[in-house]
């Protein structure tokens, strides 16, 4: 069976509620998809995320596995990250990327500051699916 | 609006004022099998005579909310009273399946996953209630898991003073410096919980985190 990644767009969750986008993003996940969403959700969204994500985990959904790859550390001119929290404000927070999967494809994601590999479950072999680099610092 | 506003803004400065003084909290946080438990039965066991709760090498095996309370830490002259929350480690994942492998019975798994999620959700929940927390990281993992990042990040953004502690130090695989790396921003410190290495260290990181 083949993997399938949806790219979600922030367009598509920036006007959403809180539980709307964990909502939307969950749907997908459920559908045994994962998800590239552009940029990323709030630290509280994220708690939720999991707490939702536990409340509705049975024997068909064992849950998910996240990462989020977010050039914060990579900048540290003072004037560019309160420009880059002045963006944020009125854009939202487009920057970086959130992976989100079924815990029942994605077996692990590994992340360290330069890459992040994904791993599938596979019955014979575990094989290393995909490994990017980091969205460059645009700010 | 503005009257709400400052409503809570003087609720939330006495709730400080006075649950920091009367009532401190100081939870144990982290993912699954970090040590967490081992550390509170150490920290209890130092300053109480008696432990918190039961340990594992399986995951998932505190599955509630435990409480210590009226534990005083003394260092020289100094005193430090509080309360300890022992909270089950936050997951994204949980597989029932991965508890029979461990030779659980299917009934038994089931269980334990059932109570594991309730768990979580329980630990996300009890974050609010905290006035300090101890973020216990297992130095032989990844540190760069998005559990820790968002458990270290809701905490920052909670503005709760956290104490970052790399257990399993007595381990050769041991890795305290990709902590390190991964979280400069915090002043770390190494432990063994099970074997007591270095908790002289921590507790006087403790005192300095409660002011």
């Amino acid at each position: 069976m083949g993997l399938t990644l949806q790219f979600v767009p922030y367009v598509e969750i920036e006007t959403l509620s809180s539980l709307g986008r964990i909502r939307k993003l969950l749907n997908v996940v459920k559908e045994e998809k994962i998800v590239l969403l552009e940029g990323r959700l709030t630290k509280d969204e994220e708690a939720e995320l999991i707490k939702t994500t536990m409340e509705e985990i049975n024997s068909d959904f064992k849950g998910i596995e996240l990462a989020v790859i977010y050039p914060e550390g990579q900048n540290n001119d003072l004037f560019k990250k309160v420009k880059q929290q002045f963006i944020n404000m009125l854009l939202g927070d487009r920057q970086g990327l959130t992976i989100l999967g079924p815990a029942s494809v994605v077996k692990e994601i590994k992340k360290d500051p330069n890459k992040i590999q994904l791993f599938t479950t596979d019955p014979k072999s575990k094989r290393k699916s995909r490994s990017k680099e980091p969205c460059p610092t645009n700010a | 609006m503005m009257i709400n506003f400052v409503k809570n803004f003087i609720r939330n400065a006495f709730k400080d004022l006075f649950s920091k003084r009367k009532d401190l909290k100081i939870g144990i946080y982290g993912p699954p099998n970090g040590g967490k438990t081992t550390l509170a039965n150490r920290i209890c066991m130092d300053w109480l005579g008696e432990e918190m709760g039961s340990v594992s090498n399986i995951e998932h095996e505190t599955r509630e909310i435990q409480i210590k309370e009226k534990i005083t830490v003394k260092k020289g002259n100094n005193e430090l009273a509080f309360s300890l929350v022992d909270t089950p480690g936050i997951a994204t994942k949980i597989d029932y399946e991965d508890f029979m492998k461990k030779g659980m019975t299917e009934v038994e798994a089931k269980q334990r996953a059932k109570e594991a999620t309730r768990g979580v959700i329980d630990s996300i929940k009890w974050l609010d209630n905290m006035n300090i927390v101890i973020v216990v990281l297992d130095s032989t993992k990844d540190p760069y898991s998005q559990v820790n990042i968002t458990i270290i990040g809701n905490l920052a953004a909670r503005d709760i003073p956290v104490l970052l502690v790399a257990n399993k130090i007595d381990l050769k695989k041991s890795k305290i410096n990709s902590i390190k790396a991964a979280f400069p921003q915090y002043d770390i410190v190494g432990i063994s919980a099970k074997k007591g290495t270095n908790v002289e260290e921590f507790y006087e990181k403790l005192f300095v985190i409660a002011g």
